[in-house]
């Protein structure tokens, strides 16, 4: 069966939920259907090859395994002790979570627990339209998710950390989660999208959030990425940005066989900024392939871009990042950079930069560089007692502290600081056949 | 404690040293002074293990052992130091941290036990004390923005931290004022011991007032052309090379 089809007959299986919902997924799998699954002579999927998704007839995800909060822990530390909101398989798991109790600031919700909640008609997929055709598998598909509503001039402290457990069995399973942020005026709040696995076995994820930054409001939004080596990963997160909102977005990816991110930020209003910084660390025969695109809709915006990648063994990574800046977007700052490490010979990056400056009153900045562990510092380092694998840890763990310093959550950045470490020497022990 | 015989060195395709003899005992200080690019630099970084530098011909025996054979990280750990004229800067590394990881990599090697963050805090600002050094510069980046004057006290705290007993100062006192001279060579002095020697590059006879020689060689064309006394600093210093070097280079 072609893998178009596939989907149309688990479509049927679906539960759609409201009639709003359900016209709204109906829609979005013509749209699929229509589009079909790219190839690779499209200039967005030219390195990253839709193929190896479609290839595999992917079953919904079935009801997790029960999981306690120990497994929890070790699978996605540090875990927050006030606001953790738990969904294993796509479906939100009561039992593991910990809302927060914070009266109406702020309001976290299972989508599922209410979908025809009138709340939220009109604003999920609402934001921008979808980037990839996987976006609209994931309305098409998703069965539960995240809506956080942030109330107008509210500073939550504390980070709400959203963990997505993956548990594959013994058929290939695909998860669409599902997150929607809206930070209301002048409010402000750190959010964690965690995506992790239980176990190892055949999984895609395919993954959309949506983020409305009202105006002043201000939104940091951590994506980590951190699931089975081996396993299948697309997301895509779109955003807009009122008036003098400011959204930052780390998009910080591990290693699965295949990982791809489209990240859209459009700012709406003027004043708005947004910065993007991105972390990917791949190896053996890995792919991270990253795209950005940041809509320059109004003036005084600022947006700055920094993605920095780690690759060995024969890993490939893609930077692709387009900013627009619109005829009315006048004394807009764009700045982009995409700085890469390469551990080895076979590993190789493609980046591109995409332009499009259509206001003449701009600042706008590009660069990209690649290079090896400096022979220097290492020997420096070595000098002094330091042993050659921990020199070269060190220098890696020195090249993310650019990224990792700016993580609002002290405990996330260390952790992310070891996973730099741990995850490429995973990628390097997995066996040939599991590739 | 160091024998080197006819040590022959390469970099960048250019022999450098060309058959140098080098002999210290412990507990000695010699200095070794030159004109530039004769070769004091190569000295130090072989001795340290630099992977760009190739030896071609020689040997060099540290404490009995063949020095050539170990790895820089292995040198380190059985008591070599150099304090680079250069030092590398390493952004997003925290001098701290990697001053840590180095201490605890010699103290395994040395069979002693693993200090954690609060000992070592403790063992540094002791040692900081002795170099005057802002303890600012502990929580940034490895020689991240640092002066000329900050890199090279930092050379000299971690020498301190790390206790050599063969110390390599590559012109220490190369950008240092009056004061900070005075407090390097003190961080020197402090370390001497019967079994601890130090090699000392400079061009200067004023750091060899505060760290006074043994012995006093002068490198040129890759070879030591002569050596003598610590007077010997004094005659160059007012004669300049010229008069040894003529002929004797290669
Ligand atoms: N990697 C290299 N490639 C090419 N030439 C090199 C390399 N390293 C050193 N040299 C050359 O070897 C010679 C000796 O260099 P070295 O740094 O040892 O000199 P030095 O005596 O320390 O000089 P200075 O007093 O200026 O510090 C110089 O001519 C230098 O240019
Ligand atoms: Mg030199």
């Amino acid at each position: 069966m072609n893998p178009v089809e596939h989907w149309q007959e688990r479509f049927a299986g679906i539960e759609p939920g409201a009639p709003w919902l359900a016209a709204r997924r109906q829609k979005a799998l013509d749209a699929f259907v229509e589009a079909g699954i790219p190839s690779t002579r499209v200039e967005e999927w030219r390195y990253t090859n839709p193929a190896r998704i479609a290839k595999t007839a992917w079953e919904p995800a079935p009801v997790g395994p029960e999981l306690d909060r120990a497994a929890l822990e070790q699978i996605s530390y540090p875990v927050f002790a006030c606001s953790v909101f738990v969904f294993v398989n796509g479906r939100y798991a009561p039992a593991l979570s910990t809302p927060p109790a914070l009266g109406g600031h702020l309001g976290v919700s299972s989508l599922a627990a209410d979908p025809s909640d009138e709340n939220l008609e009109g604003r999920l997929a609402s934001v921008g339209e979808a980037a990839t055709p996987f976006a609209n598998l994931n309305t098409a598909f998703f069965e539960d998710g995240a809506h956080v509503r942030i109330a107008t001039g509210k500073h939550i402290e504390e980070p709400l950390h959203l963990v997505f457990v993956n548990a594959p069995g013994d058929d290939p399973i695909a998860a669409h989660p599902r997150v929607l942020i809206e930070a209301e005026p002048g409010s402000q709040a750190t959010v964690i999208e965690d995506h992790v696995s239980l176990g190892a076995g055949s999984s895609f994820t395919n993954a959309v959030t949506e983020i409305v930054v009202g105006e002043n409001a201000e939104v940091e939004w951590i994506k980590v990425q951190r699931e089975d080596p081996t396993a299948l990963h697309v997301s895509e997160m779109r955003a807009r940005v009122a008036r003098d909102g400011r959204l930052t977005a780390h998009t910080l990816s591990f290693g699965t066989a295949l990982t791809r991110n489209d990240g859209r930020v459009r700012l709406d209003g003027a004043g708005a900024a947004c910065a993007m910084n991105g972390l990917f660390v791949a190896g053996g025969d890995q792919l991270v392939d990253n795209h950005t695109w940041v809509d320059h809709a109004e003036p005084h915006g600022t947006s700055s871009e920094l993605y920095k990648g780690i690759l060995d063994g024969r890993a490939r990574g893609v930077f692709n990042g387009r900013v627009v800046v619109r005829p009315d977007a006048q004394k807009s700052d764009a700045s982009q950079q995409n700085r890469n490490l390469l551990l080895s010979r076979d590993a190789e990056i493609a980046t591109q930069p995409q332009l499009e400056i259509r206001a003449d009153d701009v600042k706008c900045s590009h660069g990209s560089t690649v290079g090896q562990l400096d022979q220097d510092s290492l020997f420096y380092l070595r000098s002094r007692g330091v042993p050659l694998d921990e020199a070269r840890d060190l220098l890696m763990r020195g090249f993310v502290s650019e990224i990792t310093r700016g993580l609002s959550v002290e405990a996330l950045a260390e952790r992310i600081d070891d996973l730099v470490v741990e995850r490429l020497g995973m990628a390097r022990d997995i066996p040939e056949e599991a590739r | 404690m160091l024998e080197i015989n006819g040590l022959r060195a390469r970099a960048g395709g250019t022999d450098i040293l060309q058959g140098l003899d080098l002999t210290m005992g412990p507990g000695e200080v010699h200095a070794v002074m030159g004109p530039n690019g004769s070769g004091k630099s190569t000295l130090a970084n072989v001795l340290s293990g630099r992977p760009s530098v190739e030896v071609t011909g020689g040997s060099v025996l540290y404490k009995g052992k063949n020095l050539l054979d170990l790895s820089p990280e292995e040198r380190a750990c059985e008591g070599v130091f150099l304090a680079f004229q250069y030092p590398v800067e390493i952004p997003g590394v925290s001098n701290m941290y990697f001053m840590k990881s180095a201490l605890n990599a010699v103290r395994k090697h040395r069979g002693e036990s693993q200090l954690d963050a609060m000992d070592f805090l403790q063992l540094v600002r002791e040692k900081m004390k002795l170099v005057e050094m802002d303890e600012a510069l502990m929580n940034r980046s490895v020689n991240e923005g640092f002066s000329g004057g900050e890199k090279k006290r930092n050379e000299i705290l971690q020498m301190a931290v790390l206790e050599p007993s063969l110390a390599i100062l590559d012109e220490t006192d190369s950008g240092l004022d009056i004061d900070a001279l005075r407090i390097a060579a003190e961080g020197v002095n402090a370390l001497r011991r019967p079994d601890r020697s130090v090699l000392v590059i400079t061009h200067y006879q004023r750091l060899l007032d505060y760290i006074v020689p043994d012995y006093v060689h002068v490198l040129a064309g890759g070879r030591i052309v002569r050596s003598g006394g610590k007077d010997l600093a004094l005659e160059l210093e007012e004669k300049g090379y010229g008069w040894i070097t003529d002929g004797a280079s290669a």
